[in-house]
């Protein structure tokens, strides 16, 4: 690598040539503050917090996209570096609704870190701002521009990195906000409520929807049975609330915590995730044997759902009929579960916890009522769980691992790394590829559709079969694959797709982590290995195993693609259009 | 046999006050004199002295006819292009009355004319834009052809370095140095942009050189394609200026049919052409980066620089974008040679800027003076003073980017440097001339205002800190201001100068930093006496009458829109402050001096 050297604050280092200079100052242990910055999505140097003094520059530099050069001296403290600081974020203030008691950004809000940080005085500019109304239109997400502070990591993170741009900047000036062509309401656009804008926002402007109060009304309701599933990923994620790093598996510690909750079951997602892979894996193997639509596109994120039935309607019976694990979950539950346990579904009270924001879209949809009744009653992200754990008083770190509940705390690690981007390809190769071959295969490890990289590709022969397949994470590198794919530019037999990149792990409804770890730290790999490593771990590593799930089709299923299969477990999707 | 031409502005200015009409006029006139054959009408570009608008002027004899009318055609067909003597009472009434009473002054004799020097201008109000062969005739596309059959790109770079020509868009950014980045930066694709997003309040230098001349900047977009290696250009320019859009059309489709633009130019194996791309009117987008931006289709925001145009510009592509006026000096630089260009103008800033002359001033127009005029020179020759015998107070140059230049430093001799070093700055070109009567205050929040709406609201310093001044601004000019704000308001704009992204924000407090440097006392009046000195912040005046001067007329009581003023017939009448609007209706109408406003 090309390096060098400049002087930062006086001290000589030695940098990498392409770097700029946010990012030398880092390699020197400097953070220099930043707003608007997110790597590789939004290089505009709009906030201006990030200025620093470079010796010979006209007027102060903006250190997030100026690039390095040999012998420059870089000053990133000086007085004047500071007081401009605080004066932009007291500038900032005065035009930001102050609201911070109640925001449910206070503490991780980056906005409210720097202006303490910078000793900062909320009132030290006054004047006008311009009142907005929140935008509630959409089961998933509140807009509230009265937070904005127009650092448009939201829009990049809408149209730079999902390919999507149902947001931008409207009228000019002071009066610019973020809003949707022609002022719409989001629910009247094609949003595909992935929820990488709320996790892109420094502040309260963009959150989920929260639905914490109806399952806490439901707990309490005597007459109903409330039971919750955690997703594969919650487990690899949720500790982020709770104080730990990045990565940590808090699997046992979230199963004792949520208990404590008063719920009348928790119950592990995987087991459906596994029930997924039957169904798919036999909904795959029929496509190829019968000459029916393919390539057949997985199912399983609703963020991508809507994405394809907006923007590639085309391609919709392209799509596995599978519900998701989590609407399957909630169909077994009030069917098989409720006959066998003699509960009317009608007292069922079923949540789900998601790192998904897409999801609360979901539950509302229409074929997603196996038992007459919605499937999942509500569905909640990894925040709202972890602030229900906050507000009931639950010393986290302090609870010892419990167990799930029976009868499905069985998962294997297959249903385990749904939660990462190639891992229902993997879950579902396994049991295609034993399925064909008829016999165990020597190494489960599907290597070539791991790792975060957009679009993966891969062919597998299994006996006479030669399967292609593909796996992109991010409806921008969906599309990317999807244009070559209908265009007959790349011919494959089976996609896994993710609205967001790197899959659940970076759901828009996993715990919020501000800039400075974004840019530096990959989240996805790392969550991604909780679950890889959870998977290497475990003896049942192949769904079609799972003795859960064989007593699922034993008594009550018949067998993966029956008409009863078909009627609790597959859904159907509308061509919406834009 | 053509034996007289008749030269009709066509500039906006002209045409907005019906010099198309006039053209008819004439057209039919000389039809039903049987004169057609042999007088030609032409719609020219703008002469320069709006004021006088609409203009005519009749060839060989070069008679300058102001304020014409439909009305006056059949007068001056009749009596100058019948029988040879020209109209007297429409003749241009100079200033200078030793010019006034010459018969036939010609248009260079003139006050306003003869210090100036047209190099920019030079076709504008001499040929039909919308002939290329007029154009050709004054050595269009002579330049080209040298330059295509003659000179390498660096001889080319070479010549433009040597001229000393700067950016006349405001920057003054060596244009030579400009081209050498872009040449020297390698690509397969790269481009040459016209900036025609002219915004500043009052100017109209651009416009002018695209409605009088626009194959001087095509020629001139050619030239620089070839001198960096570019077979595309652009041009942006506002869709307020259909005239120069239209004509610009017009010279494009002529260059293409005449092979002068598009492939194989002179067979030389150089291609180039230019597409016209229509700006929506924010003034941001004259700042290159954002008027990039808005090219490829986006909103027209600025962006970070480095990287600069000149590496990655258009579409990411190595861009030069040089400014109309700009463009407009480069063929006469080519054909005359730098040394000529260089021995005009000063040490710096080499040859002549066009200023777009307004406010308190009798010539307003369009000027073109060697760099080194001195302002008074420009005010009391050229523009003929302040009119109204009011005293001259300040200019203000690069409108609302820039600053205002006070009476005491009249004598400055305009280049760009000096005018930094004074706390202004060339800019595009605008100059407004202000009197006595102009409250500084007020004028700084006039241009803040101006910057608060186009603002394009990407950073924070501009989009919250101009909007913060201002109401700071309008707080001292509503008698609400203490001396605080003062300090405030200079820490402020200084903060945003150092913090602001693009060339809109950096140089938005500038109207306040110079009028505080020049005229802080009228602030501090504002401030801490709850005064107006120049009589113009509504808030801080009060109206009242003198009752030895008021004859009891009622006048002012009948005009008073307010019903603020009593008073019974032949009685000296009274203001009732609490009511009053002070909208200055009673000052108006009263004819006896009576009624005080301070």
């Amino acid at each position: 690598m090309d390096m060098v050297n400049v002087k930062i604050n006086g001290r000589e280092y030695s940098v990498p040539a392409d770097s700029t200079v946010l990012e030398a100052a880092r390699y020197a242990g400097v953070d220099i503050p930043t707003l608007c910055y997110l790597k590789d999505i939004n290089e505009i140097g709009a906030c201006r917090l990030c200025l620093v003094e470079v010796t010979g520059a006209r007027g102060l530099v903006t250190s997030c996209v100026y690039p390095v050069n040999e012998g420059m001296e870089i000053f990133t403290n000086t007085p004047k570096v500071l007081a401009a600081r605080k004066t932009n974020l007291e500038l900032v203030l005065s035009n930001h609704e102050k609201k911070c008691l109640s925001c449910v950004r206070s503490t991780s809000c980056e906005l409210q870190k720097l202006a303490n940080e910078y000793g900062c005085e909320e009132g030290h500019f006054h004047g006008a701002s311009i009142e907005y109304e929140k935008d509630e239109s959409t089961p998933f997400l509140v807009r509230d521009n009265n937070k904005c502070i127009l650092c448009r990591r939201c829009v990049a993170a809408c149209k730079n990195m999902q390919g999507i741009g149902v947001i931008g900047t409207n009228d000019r000036g002071f009066d610019t906000h973020i809003g949707t062509a022609f002022e719409k309401k989001l629910a009247e656009t094609s949003c595909i409520g992935c929820g990488q804008c709320i996790v892109a926002c420094p502040v309260g402007a963009l959150y989920e929807k929260d639905d914490t109060q109806k399952v806490l009304d439901a707990i309490a309701d005597p007459k109903k049975h409330v039971a919750i599933c955690t997703a594969p990923s919650i487990r690899a994620t949720i500790g982020e609330c709770f104080g730990y790093e990045p990565g940590t598996d808090v699997e046992g510690k979230m199963v004792a915590a949520v208990k404590r909750l008063g719920f009348d079951g928790v119950y592990d997602m995987n087991l459906t995730a596994d029930l997924t892979i039957m169904e798919e894996a036999t909904e795959f193997l029929e496509r190829v044997k019968e000459g029916g639509k393919l390539p057949l596109i997985t199912s399983c994120s609703p963020g991508w759902i809507k994405y394809c039935e907006h923007y590639f309607p085309d391609m919709t019976e392209n799509l596995s009929s599978c519900k998701s694990p989590q609407q399957m979950f909630g169909a077994m539950y009030k069917t098989y579960y409720a006959e066998k346990m003699g509960i009317d579904p009608k007292d069922i009270f079923f949540v789900s916890c998601i790192p998904c924001t897409a999801k609360k879209f979901e539950v509302g949809r229409d074929g997603q009522s196996a038992a007459g009744v919605p499937d999942v009653d509500v569905a909640i992200t990894t925040r709202e769980l972890a602030r229900m754990i906050e507000k009931a008083g639950i010393n986290f770190k302090a609870l010892p691992d419990e167990k799930f509940d029976q009868p499905f705390d069985i998962g294997s690690g297959a249903g385990a790394i749904f939660g990462a981007t190639g891992g229902v390809m993997e879950a579902a190769l396994r049991t295609a590829a034993e399925v064909i071959l008829g016999k165990p295969l020597e190494k489960l490890e599907f290597d070539d559709v791991r790792g975060t990289a957009p679009i993966k590709r891969a062919t597998y022969k299994l006996g006479d079969l030669e399967i292609k397949v593909a796996v992109a994470s991010g409806t921008k590198n969906a599309k990317e694959l999807l244009t070559k794919v209908q265009n007959g530019e790349e011919k494959v037999d089976f996609i896994e797709i993710m609205a967001c990149p790197g899959g659940c792990v970076n759901g828009g409804g996993q715990p919020l982590q501000p800039a400075s770890v974004r840019n530096t730290v990959d989240l996805r790999a790392l969550r991604a290995k909780v679950l890889y490593t959870a998977d290497s771990k475990m003896d049942l590593r192949k769904s079609h195993e799972n003795s859960a799930v064989k007593k699922l089709y034993d008594e009550y299923l018949g067998k993966p693609g029956s008409h009863r299969a078909h009627e609790i477990l597959h859904t159907t999707y509308v061509k919406r259009g834009l | 046999m053509i034996r007289a031409h008749v030269l009709i502005c066509g500039g906006t200015g002209c045409t907005s006050s019906g010099s198309d009409k006039i053209q008819e006029a004439f057209e039919r006139e000389l039809a039903a004199s049987d004169l057609a054959s042999e007088i030609k009408v032409v719609r020219t570009g703008c002469f320069g002295l709006c004021a006088v608008g609409p203009v005519v002027i009749v060839h060989p004899d070069g008679t300058f006819y102001s304020h014409v009318t439909p009305d006056d055609v059949p007068e001056i067909v009749s009596e100058h292009l019948l029988k040879g003597r020209p109209v007297k009472r429409l003749e241009y009434k100079d200033v200078d009355e030793t010019v006034r009473d010459k018969v036939n002054v010609s248009l260079n004799d003139t006050t306003f004319y003869k210090t100036q020097k047209r190099v920019a201008l030079r076709n504008c109000g001499v040929i039909d834009p919308e002939n290329i062969d007029e154009y050709i005739a004054m050595d269009g596309y002579q330049a080209l052809g040298k330059v295509l059959t003659e000179m390498t790109p660096d001889d080319v770079i070479k010549v433009i370095l040597d001229s000393g020509l700067r950016g006349r868009g405001g920057g003054g950014f060596p244009t030579g140095r400009k081209w050498m980045f872009a040449k020297a930066s390698v690509s397969d694709k790269k481009y040459v942009v016209c900036n025609a997003d002219e915004g500043d309040p009052g100017a109209f230098m651009d416009r002018s050189v695209l409605e009088g001349d626009p194959h001087a900047v095509l020629e001139a977009m050619a030239i620089a394609g070839y001198a960096i290696g570019a077979d595309e250009g652009y041009i942006y320019v506002r869709a307020e200026y259909p005239i120069a859009v239209h004509r610009l059309e017009i010279a494009l489709k002529q260059a293409r049919e005449y092979g002068l633009l598009g492939k194989n130019i002179f067979g030389t194996g150089f291609n180039f052409d230019i597409t016209i791309r229509l700006g929506a009117g924010a003034f941001v987008c004259g700042e290159e980066t954002a008027l990039l931006t808005s090219i490829e289709g986006n909103r027209g925001e600025p962006r970070p620089r480095p990287p600069f145009p000149a590496v990655k510009g258009l579409f990411g592509q190595p861009t030069i974008i040089n400014n109309v006026e700009t463009f407009a000096n480069i063929c006469q630089i080519i054909l005359n040679g730098p040394e000529w260009f260089a021995s005009m103008g000063t040490e710096k800033s080499k040859g002549t800027k066009v200023f777009a002359l307004g406010g308190k001033i009798t010539n307003t127009g369009l000027v073109e003076i060697p760099m080194g005029t001195t302002l008074r020179e420009v005010v009391e020759v050229i523009g003929g003073g302040v009119p109204n015998g009011k005293k001259f107070k300040a200019a203000q140059t690069g409108g609302p980017s820039g600053g205002c230049i006070p009476a005491s430093l009249i004598d400055t001799p305009i280049d760009y440097d000096n005018l930094i070093a004074i706390g202004s700055m060339m800019g595009s070109g605008g100059l407004i001339i202000m009197d006595e009567d102009t409250c500084m205050v007020d004028l700084a929040k006039f241009f803040l205002e101006f910057t608060v709406d186009e603002s394009c609201g990407k950073c924070a310093p501009c989009r919250i800190g101009t909007r913060r001044l201002l109401e700071i601004l309008e707080k001292i000019v509503d008698g609400k201001g203490e001396l605080e704000d003062i300090d405030r308001l200079e820490e402020l704009a200084a903060y945003i100068k150092s913090a602001s992204l693009c060339g809109l924000g950096q140089t938005a407090p500038n109207p306040v930093l110079s009028t505080l440097r020049y005229f802080r006392d009228e602030y501090i009046a504002h401030v801490t006496e709850k005064r107006c000195p120049a009589g113009v912040c509504k808030h801080l005046l009060s109206y009242s009458i003198d009752p030895e001067k008021c004859r009891g007329c009622t006048a002012c009581a009948r005009v008073c829109p307010a019903g603020a003023i009593s008073g019974s017939v032949k009685q000296p009448h009274t203001i009732d402050t609490a009511k009053c609007l002070k909208c200055g209706a009673c000052i108006e109408k009263c004819k006896f001096g009576a009624i005080i406003k301070k």
